[in-house]
Order: C-alpha cells, then sequence, then structure tokens
C-alpha cells in the first residue's frame, strides 16, 4: 500500500511538473516578448542586438523559410535597392536560371544568411564556404583571361567583387577613376543643410519653460544651442502637441518629430535595432566589441551621443563615439592623419569641413536631390557603409582620395586596424585590369 | 391558321430548339477549354512590350536625349548620371524585373547570341534553338514548349528588330559587344516570353 502511494506521488509530481513547464514554455512561446529558452544558437554579428526579439524574424511562429526571407527584405530591402544589388532575387527567379537555383537558391537570402549558425559565419554574415561564386562562373576567365588562376575564395575577399554592392566596383567607375591623385589636400566634406531643411522660427527667451522650474544651468546650456536659435523652446520637447503633462525625460518620438530621417538611420543601425524591436536600448557591456568599462551601462538613445540641451555636433562626432568605442581601431583614431585633420579644423586652423572626424566616415553627410535642391543629411545608421567596407568608397573616402588609393587602403586589414596612420601596404590591380581591356578593346 | 402555317411553325420551332442545343454545346465546349491559347497570350504580352519599348525609344529617349531637346542623358550607368536616363533595353529589363516581383504567371527577358553581357545570351536549349530561328527566319516568331525544374513552360521567341541607328550604334561600339557589325532592321536578339503550362 505504502509503495502504491510512493508511486502516485511520484507520478502526479511528474505530471504537475510536466504541465508547469509545458506551461511555462507554452507561455514564453506565445505570449512572453522574449524567449531566450526557444533559441537554438547565437545570432550573428549583425542580428545578436536583436535575437530575444524572435518576432522581428519569426513573423509567424509556423511560418517556413519564405516568412523569414520576407522579414529579411523588411529590414534590407531599401538599401540593397540604393546599391543596385548585382544579385537581386527577380533575376532568380526567371525560370531560365532554374538550373542555378538547383545549384544555389540565390531567391532566398537565407541559403547564403543562414542564421544562429554563429561558428560557421563569415565577416559578411555569410555561412557558405568562400568560394561561393564559383557555383555559378567558374567560366568567369573565358571572358575576363586576366582571372585566369584566380582563386575562386578571393572574388569577394580582395576589394574587388561583391555579391550585393559594387557600387564603386565595377569596370566603368574603375576606368572613370583611373588617373587621381592618390590624396586632395583641399578636399572638403559635404556640409550637413540640417538647419536649412528644419523650420526656423525666431530665437526664443529663455522664458519659455511652461511655468516649470527648470535648472539654470540646462536654461543656460540652451539658450546657446542650436535648438534655442532654431525656436526649438522646452515644451516643443518636454510637452509637445499631444500631450498633456511635462514629460521629464521625453522619449525618442521628442526627437523624431523633427528629425524624422536621423531617427530612421538610427533605429536601422546596431545603435538603435533594439530599440526598433521593442527591447530595451543596447548597452556596451551587451555588445560583441571592445569597449571601455565604465561605460558597460551606458543605454543608448539620441541623448547618449547629443545632449538635448546642449546639442554639440563636434562631441557627437569623436568624444562621444571614444566615450565608449574602445577597440584597436578606435583607440588609434587620436593618433591618425585624419585626427589631425579633425583638430587643426577644431582649432580654427583650416576650413570648414576639412577635419575627419569618426562620424565623417561611420556617419557619412549623404547628398540628395530633394525637390530640385541638393540637401546633406547625417546618416544616423552607422552599419550601413561597414560591410563589406567597400561601402565606404564612395560615400566616404572619395571625397579626398582617389578610388585606387582609396580601395587600397580598405583591403589592408593592418592600415584599417592603425586608422589609417600610413600608406596601405596591399595593392588591388582591379583598375590595371580594367584599363587593359579597354585598350584591348 | 391554315396547316400549312402549323406545319411551318413546328419546324421554325424544331430548328430554332435544334440551334439552341448545338449552340449550348459549343458554348459548353468553349467553356470547358483550358483558356486562352498560350499563343494568343504571349503574341498579345509581346505587343504591349513591343509597343511600349518603341514608344520609350522614340518618345523619351530621342525626344528628350541629346538629339532631342538634351534634357535628359541615357547612359548605361543612368543611375551615376545626373538627369541619366536608362538605354530602351535597360529599361525594357526593369519592366521584365518589375514584373517579376508582381506575378509568376509569366516571365519574359531580352536575349542575345551576341550580348552585350553575357548573363544574357540564351542558356536553355529552347533559347538557343529560339534565338537561331528568329534571325535566321526574319520576320517569324517561334514557339515550342520545354521543361525547366520540375515545371513544363510555354516558350516563344520574337525578334528584336533595330528601330533606331543608336541602337546598331551603341552595340557596335560597346567594348563587350561581341558582333559590331549591326544595322537598322537587323535582328540584334529576341524577346522570350515563358508562361508555366504545368
Amino acid at each position: 500500500m505504502k509503495l502504491i502511494s510512493s508511486k502516485a506521488t511520484l507520478w502526479s509530481a511528474w505530471i504537475l511538473l510536466s504541465l508547469l513547464l509545458a506551461g511555462y514554455l507554452g507561455y514564453q512561446m506565445v505570449e512572453a516578448k522574449q524567449k531566450p529558452d526557444f533559441l537554438i544558437g547565437e545570432a550573428s554579428h549583425g542580428h545578436y542586438q536583436i535575437e530575444m526579439a524572435c518576432e522581428s524574424c519569426h513573423t509567424d511562429p509556423f511560418g517556413g523559410k519564405e516568412l523569414i526571407h520576407d522579414a529579411c527584405l523588411n529590414c534590407h530591402q531599401e538599401e540593397l535597392a540604393a546599391v543596385d544589388d548585382s544579385h537581386p532575387i527577380k533575376k532568380f527567379t526567371d525560370p531560365r536560371n532554374a538550373d542555378r537555383v538547383a545549384i544555389l537558391d540565390a531567391r532566398n537570402c537565407v541559403t547564403c544568411h543562414n542564421e544562429h549558425q554563429l561558428e560557421q559565419t563569415r565577416a559578411m554574415g555569410v555561412t557558405l564556404a568562400d568560394d561561393f561564386c564559383f557555383r555559378c562562373h567558374q567560366e568567369i576567365a573565358e571572358d575576363r583571361p586576366s582571372h585566369q588562376g584566380m582563386e575562386f575564395d578571393s572574388c569577394a575577399s580582395a576589394g574587388c567583387h561583391n555579391y550585393h554592392d559594387n557600387k564603386a566596383l565595377y569596370e566603368d567607375f574603375l576606368l572613370k577613376h583611373q588617373d587621381e591623385v592618390a590624396t586632395n589636400t583641399a578636399a572638403t566634406l559635404p556640409e550637413s543643410t540640417l538647419s536649412k531643411r528644419l523650420p526656423r522660427k525666431l530665437a526664443l527667451a529663455l522664458s519659455d519653460a511652461n511655468g516649470e522650474t527648470v535648472d539654470l544651468k540646462i536654461n543656460r546650456a540652451w539658450a546657446a544651442s542650436d535648438h534655442a536659435s532654431a525656436g526649438v523652446n522646452c515644451t516643443d520637447c518636454h510637452q509637445p502637441d499631444n500631450a498633456k503633462s511635462w514629460q521629464q525625460n521625453p522619449g525618442l518620438e521628442a526627437c523624431e518629430s523633427c528629425h524624422k530621417d536621423e531617427n530612421k538611420g538610427f533605429l536601422a543601425g546596431k545603435h538603435g535595432m533594439r530599440l526598433a524591436a521593442e527591447l530595451p536600448a543596447i548597452s556596451p557591456a551587451q555588445a560583441r566589441l571592445d569597449f571601455h568599462q565604465e561605460a558597460d551601462d551606458h543605454q543608448l538613445n539620441c541623448n547618449s551621443c547629443h545632449d538635448p540641451h546642449q546639442p554639440d555636433l563636434q562631441q557627437a562626432a569623436v568624444e562621444s563615439c571614444l566615450n565608449c568605442h574602445d577597440d584597436q581601431h578606435s583607440r588609434q583614431y587620436k593618433d591618425s592623419p585624419h585626427a589631425q585633420l579633425w583638430q587643426k579644423e577644431l582649432a580654427g586652423e583650416s576650413t570648414a569641413a576639412t577635419g575627419v572626424s569618426c562620424a565623417s566616415c561611420h556617419m557619412p553627410r549623404e547628398q540628395k536631390k530633394i525637390a530640385g535642391e541638393v540637401q546633406v543629411m547625417v546618416q544616423h545608421n552607422q552599419n550601413l557603409n561597414l560591410r563589406p567596407n567597400e561601402k565606404m568608397i564612395r560615400s566616404v573616402c572619395m571625397n579626398c582620395h582617389s578610388l585606387a588609393f582609396s580601395i587600397d587602403a580598405l583591403a589592408d586589414p593592418k592600415l584599417v586596424s592603425n586608422n589609417f596612420n600610413g600608406k596601405p601596404g596591399k595593392h588591388i590591380a582591379s583598375i590595371e585590369m580594367a584599363v587593359d581591356r579597354e585598350h584591348k578593346k | 391558321m391554315t396547316k400549312k402555317m402549323v406545319l411551318k411553325k413546328v419546324v421554325l420551332a424544331s430548328t430554332l430548339a435544334a440551334t439552341a442545343v448545338a449552340m449550348s454545346g459549343c458554348m459548353e465546349s468553349e467553356a470547358k477549354a483550358p483558356g486562352i491559347d498560350p499563343k494568343i497570350y504571349t503574341d498579345s504580352l509581346f505587343s504591349v512590350m513591343k509597343a511600349d519599348r518603341t514608344n520609350y525609344t522614340k518618345l523619351i529617349i530621342q525626344r528628350l536625349g541629346p538629339k532631342g531637346a538634351g534634357s535628359i542623358k541615357p547612359d548605361e550607368h543612368w543611375t551615376d548620371v545626373d538627369n541619366g536616363a536608362p538605354l530602351p533595353a535597360q529599361m525594357f529589363r526593369a519592366g521584365a524585373e518589375a514584373v517579376a516581383e508582381m506575378t509568376s504567371d509569366f516571365t519574359y527577358s531580352l536575349q542575345s547570341t551576341w550580348p552585350i553581357n553575357s548573363q544574357n545570351a540564351p542558356r536553355t536549349n529552347m533559347e538557343k534553338e529560339g534565338l537561331e530561328y528568329i534571325v535566321a527566319n526574319p520576320g517569324k516568331n517561334f514557339y515550342g514548349e520545354e521543361s525547366l525544374g520540375d515545371t513544363t513552360y510555354f516558350t516563344a521567341v520574337y525578334p528584336d528588330v533595330a528601330v533606331a541607328a543608336p541602337c546598331a550604334d551603341c552595340h557596335n561600339e560597346h567594348k563587350d559587344s561581341p558582333r559590331t557589325d549591326f544595322k537598322i532592321g537587323d535582328v540584334m536578339g529576341g524577346v522570350v516570353i515563358r508562361v508555366p503550362l504545368s
């Protein structure tokens, strides 16, 4: 009798525990915002920030590859279109490529970018072997004799070709820029037209704080700021039109009401992508790069780099970055020729927009023609031109350097690591190949 | 009413009834047909494509380009040129790619035995056969069926003729062109339209 009772207790406990476990997992799968127990493997460098926001990619718990593919495009389609993607999906949906698709299904992002396989993930988030170009272009030497004997794992790793973005690497572009001077010392970077774009009002008096007691120090800082001269007063951020009460700590939406493009870029990049996925803001402690230990708990939002009461773009362009980032490239910045130019500009020893800050390269000023007028905006997605680094050639390097110098410099990992202190130790012969072919025409 | 009249009415009514039955049979057999003939379908699609392509060449490129108002610059790398406009062949491909994003009920592409971009050379046996046929038989189209992957397609190939001097000149002068003696009226390539049958 005692034995039966003991067995019944064990069975009951087992059933109870099973139900509890099923309930816990079921709740996490269906209801919980974060689902750590369902994470099947660490995500790649591009997605680990949002790996706990499963729905960002797995938009339906019962969805297949197609849904994940749609989720990829949801975030990346715009940038692929902007760079004239060399291998767009639409090229592979044509049945004439059925044999190629059977070898490599280029209709789906996940064929090459398979997530949660961190150990197999290569620099560009690719989980295939580096010689994947071989699968379709094995006869390239017939079209391009200069490529005879080249290894297929060097196509996309030697500064010559990329699978998606070849905006700075196509043959006619190489020819067009074949005779440039390595460094144009008189060059300047584009200057932001932000102040022209935003509605300009008259400067305000210090008294516009809607009756709130305001720290005098904050008041003084604001009075000297661009916000004050643009007529952005206390209530514009702390009590916008639709808010009933004073908000002590306005969120992103307050900034976004004027800085829409900047906010969009911020949310698309690593600094803001967790916020875009409705996760708490990222902090250096959660990231995979090297950061200053004292910055570990720093949470990334607009105010991290821009003090709203004293928006200082020079501070935001270097010091704000270096307050957190402590990798080799960042540490070497202050000894670099770029930093010397920046210091000269700050000291008033050179003309405006001749200095090169962290932001000059990682948050470049982009020119866009809007309603017939050229507008220059700061791209706040600091990831947009990061990988492959040839993305920087047109948006950044060629403002001051030749195409040849830019390609060589970016192809030299040592030079990148020491923050371009010196000359490229590598040479990529792509321009010579293009010129040679042109002459043989 | 005479007996003769009654007989006439009966014959007429019978005839009408028989005609109605016969007509309904016809209608039925038409309703059971698999739909529009693929040849008529692809011919119709091609006529729209050809009309749009010719109109783009004449109404936009020739009128607004360097030989007209000079307000646009047709260029192979048109996205990198101020006021750049896609060349007619690129515009045609852009249409094919946009359609591919909207439907898989048909696909089309512009191909040539002498392509500037080798990716636009014929790939399947039927494409090769079709392009050879339209070059050897000016003014005629090519039709056939082929299996690609696990699907059978009705494949039609239509001649793509040089309608303006710049078409031939540009291909003749391009460093990647395998042929340099095109002239107006030549078949430079073909439009391949595919419709899945199974």
